[in-house]
């Protein structure tokens, strides 16, 4: 099976707390994968560092077998793109320079009538073509995150990353992105993955998710093997019900077990190992999640 | 909509177009003003006259006047503004902040206190006519080196050359105001119409030092218009798409900063131009730097040289300091824009 993604033991942290402990994983082409967990779950740092946005302490990172940590900033740009959760600019700029930007990686000084041909063949891709002379600014949030989608989409690059790019959308715009990303994960053959915090849209887009807690993966796999009551209830302390809505588990919150809040829970690794069944989809090794591969 | 982007682009271009053509109508125009009547005919065929002699009949004195005195002064103005401009812009875009300007990391306050080291306490750098503009290219430099430095070992953000900027800023006023306790009248009339920034130190014996500075440092700034467009959208973004945003902070930084020294040593302090004349452009171009860093530089001339005009001849013979005229017809042309100008770019 063809790997286009690979991170082996990432470990991340500021001076005194550790953000990320031994990550790891394997992602295939042609995949949509998400990265859910409770707020501070390092999410987002795992974007980051992935994309060498943050530069992680231990491990690495590969694409197509190559090492990220080998390559200069314009080479990763070439090779992963970002979209970013918003983007509140100092000054703004229309839509179409704002994209166009997203071809800096691939471009001298000039950019040509194909760089600018790229641009307007995006737009129209993604249905923003009459907003190319609209102020960033200007635009609604659901708007602002196509732009921003565009932009990376105009890197041309095998591996996306995007950082919770549904948060500040309502439900028709929420819906809206992740047809599009799941559209250009199947089209392009491109590999995205995702930090999100809906568990019912990771459920319904992924084709497989990575669950962490406290800058570890706890569980990895297909939706219907992760989203399990147990597993929700571990991480979130939040009882569920999981229902299996069209094969795609849809799952109702019940109650809050305990305050999920910034305070660490007194003891939630034991109550998470506790649980006899989580224990088997615990990957504690690469050789772990091999077996949960998102290929 | 690709119609709408090309005309848009058109715009940019004509843009350009028209504030260049303004500076040559500028300069024919403020040579006529003075105590010797001169047409604007007669001061272009003057100007015409050194490069095709005997081309126009052209009066000796005419010749004299426009050349010795009152061109060079229009010319030191054209580079001072096209300075303070276009280092304006990259400050801004780099800093992500609104009011950074030239001056954010402490160049005048540096500059001023080489002043006053000179003017009280008599010890300069280089001897001869240099004396002041010597210690005030020193210092100023001394203060902006000193502030790439920290933030070099600190982490280059936006935050850390801000803070570091204002700190140094209030430390050298701070020691330029101790010196202005102890001088005669005569130093402190020096040092206050120092900082009030004037073109009068302008003559052609000056004008290569400042091309050459710009011949190196316009180019290198250039070289980075791509960066800076990408850069406003914030550090992460701009790593995300290949740029290393603090190191082109530190890269714009000491290169606008050799800029600005240079300017701030021959002309003293003269605001405005450098904060107002990116927002002008900025205004009416959009967000592209490419466009943006020229346009700046060009406004700035524009505003410089007509601002000197004004202040030069309102009062006649009295010259009014050119810092102070620079805000009194810049405001309201700034407060104009701001009015009229509802979407970023005019054109649209």
């Amino acid at each position: 099976m063809m790997i286009q993604l690979q991170a082996k033991g990432i470990e991340f942290g500021y001076s005194s707390s550790t953000i990320l402990k031994d990550v790891s994983f394997e992602i295939g082409p042609s995949r949509l994968v998400t990265i859910v967990g409770p707020n501070g779950s390092g999410k987002s740092t795992l974007i980051k560092c992935i994309d060498r946005i943050l530069s992680p302490e231990k491990g690495s990172i590969l694409i197509d077998r190559r090492e990220v940590t080998k390559m200069d900033r314009m080479e990763i740009a070439r090779n992963l793109s970002y979209v970013p959760q918003s983007s509140a600019r100092t000054f703004s700029s229309n839509v179409f320079d704002t994209v166009l930007m997203g071809r800096r990686p691939h471009i001298g000084w000039l950019s040509s009538s194909d760089d600018e041909e790229k641009v307007w063949e995006v737009l129209r891709l993604l249905g923003i073509e009459e907003l190319a002379m609209s102020g960033f600014g200007e635009l609604s949030g659901g708007q602002q995150q196509k732009v921003l989608i565009a932009r990376a989409l105009v890197q041309e690059t095998k591996v996306m990353l995007l950082d919770e790019p549904t948060s500040n959308l309502d439900i028709w715009h929420q819906l809206d992105v992740m047809n599009i990303v799941r559209d250009l994960v199947k089209k392009r053959r491109m590999t995205a993955l995702m930090a999100l915090h809906d568990l019912n849209l990771a459920s319904k887009y992924s084709d497989g998710i990575i669950m962490m807690k406290r800058g570890r993966i706890m569980a990895a796999g297909d939706p219907a093997s992760v989203l399990t009551p147990e597993n929700i209830e571990a991480i979130y302390n939040v009882e569920v019900a999981v229902r299996s809505q069209s094969e795609e588990p849809f799952i109702v919150p019940i109650r809050q077990i305990k305050s999920n809040g910034s305070r660490p829970s007194p003891n939630p690794r034991g109550r998470f190992f506790a649980h006899g069944k989580m224990r088997s989809r615990l990957p504690r090794s690469l050789s772990e999640i091999k077996e949960i591969r998102l290929s | 909509m690709q119609e709408a982007h090309d005309s848009f682009v058109f715009a940019r271009y004509l843009f350009m177009a028209m504030i260049v053509a303004s500076i040559i109508i500028l300069t024919g125009v403020i040579i006529t003003l003075g105590p010797l009547n001169i047409s604007v005919a007669e001061a272009y065929q003057a100007l015409i006259d050194r490069f095709y002699p005997n081309y126009f009949e052209v009066e000796p004195l005419t010749s004299r006047v426009v050349w010795n005195i009152r061109f060079p002064r229009i010319v030191g103005g054209i580079l001072a503004g096209f300075g303070l401009g276009a280092c304006g812009c990259v400050m801004q875009a780099v800093l992500k902040n609104p009011l950074a300007s030239p001056f954010t990391l402490g160049i005048s306050a540096g500059a001023q206190f080489g002043i006053s080291i000179a003017a009280v306490l008599g010890i300069s750098l280089v001897g001869g006519p240099y004396v002041l503009i010597g210690n005030a290219f020193f210092f100023a430099l001394l203060c902006s080196g000193f502030i790439i430095g920290l933030s070099a070992i600190k982490g280059a953000t936006s935050e850390t050359l801000i803070l570091a900027g204002i700190a140094v800023n209030y430390f050298f006023s701070a020691m330029s105001q101790l010196f202005h306790y102890f001088a005669t009248d005569e130093q402190l009339r020096l040092m206050t119409s120092w900082g009030m920034g004037d073109l009068a130190s302008f003559s052609w014996a000056k004008i290569p030092l400042i091309l050459g500075v710009f011949a190196v440092c316009m180019p290198l700034l250039m070289l980075k218009a791509w960066d800076l467009n990408i850069m406003t959208a914030g550090d992460e973004t701009a790593k995300s798409i290949g740029v290393n945003a603090n190191r082109v902070r530190v890269y714009i930084m000491l290169v606008s900063s050799l800029v600005v020294a240079t300017v701030v040593c021959f002309t003293g302090t003269i605001g405005f131009i450098g904060l107002v004349a990116p927002h002008m452009a900025r205004m009416i171009l959009g967000g592209d730097h490419r466009f943006l860093i020229p346009a700046s530089g060009i406004l700035g001339a524009v505003v410089l040289v007509a601002a000197d005009a004004v202040a030069m001849n309102i009062v006649a013979p009295t010259v009014i300091p050119t810092g102070i005229m620079t805000s009194v017809i810049g405001v309201p042309f700034f407060m104009y824009l701001m009015l009229k100008g509802k979407r970023r770019e005019f054109w649209a």
